[in-house]
């Protein structure tokens, strides 16, 4: 069973993640040389070339997948279930994990696969099978599906994929957000740029490229070493998220469940969380301004149920991140950093979250769109951004007339270095 | 979580929904239960035990214990936990004892709370700026506050005289002994501040989620220090209410004050993963735990088998902590 989420012994190296509890041993003592041995034999038939002795910890998110991958191999496992493989995963390592998954398929392994990505699922398998509320809606062989023939399964009626119209701001709409000369430890180095009123700015680049990093130094949830913060041509000093709210900038982090949703506490306390503010007088909490605003809010973004006294973790993943974007709208912001705004979310939502920050950039909202989807970039985006290594190396921008060199091609050469 | 796991969870949700009602109910609400039993099966074996002045008796012992379990609740509900509570309360029963000595017996008083509220905060410092896990640093600077009220009183018992300095811990308003009437002063003191204010909001964010509260604006390391800061008052108030109690002292009391505080807290059904629980579940936490020793008491049960009751209730409630926490 490989899971969504990571599940490894962090502060372990791969080589004891890999063979945990299934060490060679004679009486309970570690036969070193013998691991040793099955770990290279397993490293080399998947290509992979994963450090043994590196901890767990210190490797990226789609390294970590991997060691997954080589712990369910080395138990030669004949059935294999995958829950979203490839959804903590940039393109380039989801489509090394599905040559892999193939080549798992070729050499007998039976592989359950369950994704959202639905090109991924019809290169990948044989047969699909849809589920819908609990229920089995439908086994077909892949090659008699396609993306919209399963949507409409999926969903029990049609659906468009595509991306909201994009409303592109006025070339004179005021800067809303610069940012000058940003570096920051993890070798993020002089990243500049401005956002427009109303603009979407896309973050792209591969992982560990420094989106996210920049993301964090911005918000002051990171130390930075040098960079100005603009918002609305007021430099603005921000050494911890509370400066960077005050100023107006929401940022809606990478993992929902890690940095941004307390999953047992009420949806409620969730919301308001960062505006006690408003909904207190002298450190005293208004409770039922508190109640009203939080539940008008939950309604007008489609939260289901919109009660506010259920622990968050008793929504569903698309509902989760939109309690995560209410927490972030129950007042306005100027800038609104969007990292991995579709993370693990089911096409419905996905949708939602589409049109709601298109809606919010149409409103005057600076937005700032991290994503490993590239597809989602490009969809949104008004003006793309590739990092590569820290620094920004491209940028791409959509014009309204159509002639715009906003490409995934383009953007993963930039991404790359292969120009 | 998966989407597509969820709507099999609601599924089976719903087939569960009647037996997983009256469990959920027993999980929130098992302590008032276990009150009311108790309650009931003491007063049939003795007419001794439902009296007023049982009660206020009864009310009178757990005040102390109480004081302190109020204050491990807020370092509990923030994530963090507080070893040194019976440090703190041995160490300002002593300090008030000493200036008593000197010839200021309210003062005394008022300077060991004042004690506690410094210790706490000294603890809150040293969590918070050298990133150490409270457990750790409360287990290590309890030893040293333990040390040092040896140090000032030199190991020796330091009895006071003067009627003045007893009054706090052995005067009476109406009918009900002083200490009541700090314990529950300060259960309505911390209950507002816990669910009243936005500082009380920051300690339920923290324990709930420390990185996500930082990340919504929080001074995260302010809140957690200001947490562990009235754990120490709430104990240096229990201290010298103890001292005076006994118009004594001493630097050897309080061993077992700490694992009653946080086993009050527990047994109310404040989890001890954080950013849950209330006071009014610590309040039924001591009550209970009070409820159980006194009856045994009155019924001539040794000593020895209050430990393995209470023991046991204390594991009782962790377990339906602990199945709260997979359930969800």
């Amino acid at each position: 069973m490989i899971q969504q989420e990571i599940a490894l012994v962090p502060k372990m190296t791969v080589l004891r993640n890999v063979f945990l509890g299934i060490e060679t041993n004679s009486k309970g003592i570690l036969n070193e040389r013998d691991v040793r041995k099955r770990f290279n034999e397993v490293n080399d038939r998947t290509g992979f070339n994963l450090p043994p002795d590196c901890l767990v910890s210190s490797l990226s998110i789609a390294e970590q997948k991997k060691v997954e991958i080589l712990k369910a191999i080395a138990r030669n496992a004949q059935l294999l279930v995958m829950d979203e493989p490839t959804a903590t995963l940039p393109d380039e390592e989801a489509a090394k994990l599905i040559d892999i998954v193939r080549g798992l398929r070729k050499s007998g392994t039976t592989i359950v696969y369950v994704s959202h990505f639905l090109k991924e699922v019809l290169s990948v398998a044989d047969v699909v099978t849809v589920l819908r509320n609990g229920h089995l809606i439908q086994t077909t062989a892949a090659k008699d599906d396609t993306p919209e023939s399963l949507v409409v399964a999926m969903l029990g009626r049609a659906m468009s994929m595509s991306f909201p119209p994009k409303c592109f701001p006025k070339s004179d709409a005021p800067v809303v957000f610069s940012l000058e000369m940003l570096s920051r430890e993890g070798n993020v180095k002089d990243i500049s740029f401005e956002i427009q009123a109303g603009e979407i700015v896309g973050l792209a680049g591969l992982v560990g490229s420094g989106r996210s990093e920049v993301a964090r130094a911005i918000f002051g949830a990171d130390r930075k070493i040098s960079g100005t913060i603009k918002v609305d041509g007021q430099i603005v000093k921000i050494n911890h998220p509370q400066d960077a709210i005050k100023a107006g900038i929401a940022l809606l982090p990478e993992s929902r469940k890690t940095q941004g949703l307390l999953m047992r506490l009420p949806i409620g306390y969730n919301v308001t969380l960062p505006h006690l503010k408003a909904i207190s007088k002298h450190h005293i909490l208004l409770k039922r301004k508190e109640t009203s605003d939080t539940i008008r809010l939950l309604k007008a973004l489609d939260v289901k149920p919109p009660v506010p006294n259920e622990r968050v973790d008793s929504l569903s993943g698309g509902n989760q991140q939109k309690v995560l974007f209410g927490k972030w709208l129950f007042q306005r912001p100027r800038l609104l950093i969007a990292d991995e705004p579709t993370h693990g979310v089911d096409v419905g939502a996905k949708l939602a979250i589409y049109q709601l920050i298109t809606s919010l950039a149409k409103e005057g909202l600076a937005v700032l769109l991290i994503s490993s989807e590239l597809e989602e970039v490009i969809g949104l985006a008004h003006r793309v951004l590739v990092l590569r290594q820290g620094r920004i190396v491209a940028e791409f921008k959509d014009n309204p007339d159509g002639s715009s060199k906003l490409t995934e091609n383009a953007i993963m050469r930039a991404a790359f270095a292969t120009e | 979580m998966s989407e597509n796991q969820a709507p099999n969870a609601e599924a089976s949700a719903k087939t569960l929904k009647f037996s997983s009602f009256k469990f959920s109910t027993l999980r929130q609400y098992g302590i008032i239960f276990a009150i009311v039993a108790v309650f009931v099966i003491l007063s049939t074996m003795t007419d001794a035990f439902a009296t007023k002045r049982n009660m206020l008796n009864v009310l009178d012992q757990a005040s102390q214990v109480g004081l302190a379990s109020l204050g491990a609740t807020v370092t509990i509900i923030g994530g963090g936990f507080d070893l040194s509570i019976g440090s703190v309360y041995a160490a300002t029963g002593c300090l008030a004892a000493i200036i008593a000595k000197a010839g200021h017996p309210v003062l005394g008083l008022i300077s060991g709370m004042f004690l506690g509220l410094v210790l706490g905060y000294l603890n809150g410092l040293i969590i918070t700026k050298f990133q150490i896990n409270s457990f750790v640093a409360t287990l290590a600077s309890g030893l040293i506050i333990r040390g040092i009220a040896y140090v000032l009183t030199d190991g020796l018992l330091i009895q006071i005289k003067d009627e003045r300095f007893a009054v706090l811990g052995r005067g009476y308003i109406g009918e009900a002994k002083i200490p009541v009437y700090f314990f529950f002063g300060f259960a309505a003191l911390v209950w507002f501040l816990l669910a009243k204010t936005t500082f009380g909001r920051y300690v339920y964010a923290i324990g709930g989620n420390e990185e996500a509260a930082r990340l919504s604006g929080i001074r995260t390391d302010m809140v957690r220090t200001l947490t562990f800061a009235i754990s120490g008052f709430s104990a240096g108030i229990a201290g010298v209410i103890a001292a005076s109690r006994i118009s004594t002292g001493q630097a050897n009391v309080g061993d077992s004050m700490t694992m009653s505080a946080i086993a009050a807290v527990v047994i109310g059904g404040t989890s001890i993963v954080g950013g849950e629980g209330a006071v009014w579940r610590t309040l039924f936490g001591v009550m209970l735990l009070q409820l159980i020793s006194n009856g045994m008491n009155i019924n001539n049960v040794p000593p020895f088998y209050q430990l393995i009751v209470q023991g046991a209730v204390i594991l009782f409630a962790v377990t339906l902590d602990a199945v709260r926490q997979r359930k969800t």
